[in-house]
């Protein structure tokens, strides 16, 4: 049907381009670090205080961790964790806990970050500046300001009371306040992935016949993934180890309201020290596995640029 | 009958973007909206495709009032300027989004994409991914995608902006017959004229939110309604001499003084001046101070030698060799056509 159309000639390839370019810049880069370059003993001093600091901040406290929860053997270590029902209610209570946060987090994380970023409307600053409140607010302040509202003394205590629901002191405030503190992680990773995509492919699909339910599902989801997913991994990470406002609203009632971070620092008080080291082993372990995450993540975003 | 924007006016803030802007184009034809940056033509093609909202005004495409449709509801082809390819989707996703969401079998839909990259010249390429693509090929898919449904109107936002100068020209002459060949109304934006006078069958000039001058490409170039539209479409040479009586021109060598009223000034387009060695009456001595043979037309730069004024002349080849110019040397100026506009009210 088209047979009497021109065949287009090939246009020039990007890749071309870009090999073209990279000898340039490396050359330019090697002559400016030859011509800046400090005394030696300059560069090692430097070299050496920072690989001190970071072996005494860092990698010492990192392995002593495990080397704790280690020192009686392995027997023991697996007999600290999974021999003491406590630890192990205090592990099924973050991996309830965290997950519902996340999942809270990441609905509210992407709406916010849509219209934050797709549209001017009135009270968007205050919407932006509200999505910052958690990382400002001291968590301590968070866990008083829900006893202040959901405690026995507080606003809604005796209503609540008297309907038998109990919130301070149990599950759910624990839940409201991890979420809380942990608001911004999904929201702030997303609103630079909004803005840098940009609203063209969403319109695109709109113009094409896709409704906006299609247009979130097929275009803008996929889109925003890798930027998603690196939000939710730290939202967990944060989720799973926060202590300061869980510790104010649980109680701290052993065997009910004690999360991972809760129980380390009780187990310590306790003097009992291969326990504490046992469940942080367990919880340096989900950071590790955190960094890994992350830095594949951040390798596949940028890979995607 | 095609489309119809009637009145429309849309403002963003304090900024009026369109002031009771009316247009028509005729079903099956190729428009050009042409203006410079700020002039409102992309915000026009928005409220066309349902993007953007018009304060005021109807559109109707097709004898249906579609003001008030969503974007989905229009049917419309829509090819961005950056052509807004889903990036996570490889050419033939692409092209059969539209296919996909409205339910085709995946048979159909293979046959469909097939014929449309066949259309666009990209048969080989279904598996690659955006990122894989050169400019003018990326711009291609977006037309195939936007082709795809079957749209009743297709609109192009400045379709070959982003690209390079000679796949731009190549483009440009493969979308008139592409045109020619599938017959859809077609509407595009751009903020170049030769683009607009070379695959459009009608041009819109926009000007400040305002429509400047409809008609087709031929009406427009040897007719322009006003100075704007007069330098907007190219090089113009503007002298302050005037007519006289019987039609003859008077360049320059005019002293203004206060009884004689100021005359407009007169526009002439650099092929309607002619080049002497020996000066008539009316004609202007000049001094070349530079030539350009690149062309079929030799372009020759000028200085007024009495008001410093710079003068650029087209002549042929053969006219170029008759007179044997060289820089430095000092010729006649005479049109044989110029062009007057009323003084703007806004001046």
């Amino acid at each position: 049907m088209a047979s009497d159309l021109p065949p287009l000639s090939a246009d020039p390839s990007p890749a071309r381009e870009q090999a073209n370019a990279k000898p340039q810049a490396a050359e330019g880069s090697t002559t400016l670090r030859q011509g800046q370059q400090d005394p030696a003993w300059v560069r090692w001093t430097l070299i050496g205080l920072a690989v001190i600091v970071l072996i005494v901040l860092v990698v010492v406290p990192v392995v002593n961790v495990f080397v704790e929860a280690l020192g009686d053997g392995v027997g023991a270590y697996w007999e600290n964790i999974a021999g003491n029902e406590e630890t192990l209610h205090a592990i099924g209570l973050t991996l309830l806990v965290a997950p519902i946060s996340v999942i809270l987090n990441t609905g509210f994380g992407i709406v916010a970050a849509w219209l934050v970023a797709r549209f001017q409307f009135p009270g968007r600053t205050i919407l932006v500046t509200l999505i910052d409140l958690p990382f400002s607010v001291s968590p301590v302040v968070v866990g008083l300001l829900f006893v202040l509202l959901f405690g026995m003394q507080g606003y809604f205590g005796p209503w609540l009371r008297d309907h038998g629901i109990r919130i301070i002191f149990a599950t759910p405030s624990i839940i409201m306040v991890t979420t809380f503190v942990t608001f911004p992680f999904v929201a702030r990773e997303l609103i630079p992935v909004f803005e840098e995509i940009g609203p063209d492919e969403e319109l695109a699909a709109l113009t094409l016949g896709a409704t906006p339910w299609q247009m979130f599902w097929h275009v803008t989801l996929p889109n925003i993934r890798w930027g998603l997913l690196y939000g939710v991994i730290l939202c967990n990470a944060r989720a799973m180890g926060e202590f300061g406002a869980v510790y104010v609203v649980s109680g701290r009632i052993a065997g009910q309201t004690d999360t991972m971070p809760l129980l380390v620092e009780r187990l310590f008080q306790e003097y009992n020290t291969p326990g504490a080291f046992a469940v942080a082993s367990l919880l340096t372990l989900l950071a590790l596995v955190t960094l890994i995450v992350k830095a594949y993540l951040e390798r596949k975003i940028d890979a995607e640029k | 009958m095609g489309i119809a924007v009637n009145n429309v006016t849309k403002t963003f803030g304090a900024f009026k973007a369109l002031d009771r802007v009316s247009i028509n184009v005729a079903a099956g034809s190729l428009c050009a909206l042409l203006g410079p940056s700020g002039s409102g033509k992309t915000t026009l093609l928005r409220i066309l495709a349902g993007l953007e909202l018009p304060d005021s005004g109807t559109v109707v495409a097709h004898d249906d009032d579609v003001t008030n449709r969503s974007v989905r509801e229009r049917n419309m082809g829509f090819v961005f300027q950056h052509y807004a390819l889903f990036r996570h989707m490889t050419v033939f996703d692409n092209v059969a989004f539209p296919l996909r969401i409205r339910g085709w079998s995946s048979a159909k839909m293979q046959e469909r994409v097939s014929e449309l990259l066949h259309l666009v010249r990209l048969d080989n390429l279904e598996k690659r991914y955006p990122a894989q693509l050169s400019g003018g090929q990326r711009q291609r898919v977006a037309l195939a995608r936007a082709l795809a449904a079957s749209p009743a109107v297709l609109l192009l936002d400045e379709p070959f902006g982003a690209l390079d100068a000679k796949v731009r020209l190549e483009l440009r002459q493969w979308l008139r017959r592409f045109h020619k060949e599938i017959g859809v109304t077609t509407i595009l934006v751009t903020h170049d004229q030769e683009e607009a006078f070379e695959v459009a069958d009608q041009v819109v000039v926009m000007r400040q939110g305002t429509v400047e001058q409809a008609g087709t490409p031929q009406q427009i170039f040897d007719h322009p309604a006003s100075a704007f539209v007069m330098e907007f479409l190219g090089h113009v040479n503007i002298f302050h001499g005037r007519l006289e009586d019987g039609g003859r021109i008077n360049l320059g060598n005019e002293t203004p003084d206060a009884q004689t009223p100021v005359a407009p000034p007169l526009y002439v387009r650099p092929h309607e001046l002619d080049l002497e060695r020996i000066g008539g009456a009316g004609s202007l001595a000049a001094r070349i101070v530079h030539i350009n043979p690149v062309s079929s037309l030799v372009r020759v730069q000028l200085t007024a030698v009495e008001l410093g004024v710079p003068i650029l002349v087209e002549v042929t080849r053969e006219r170029f060799e008759e007179l044997a110019l060289r820089v430095g040397e000092t010729l006649y100026v005479s049109p044989r056509k110029a062009r007057t506009f009323l003084p703007d009210y806004s001046i």
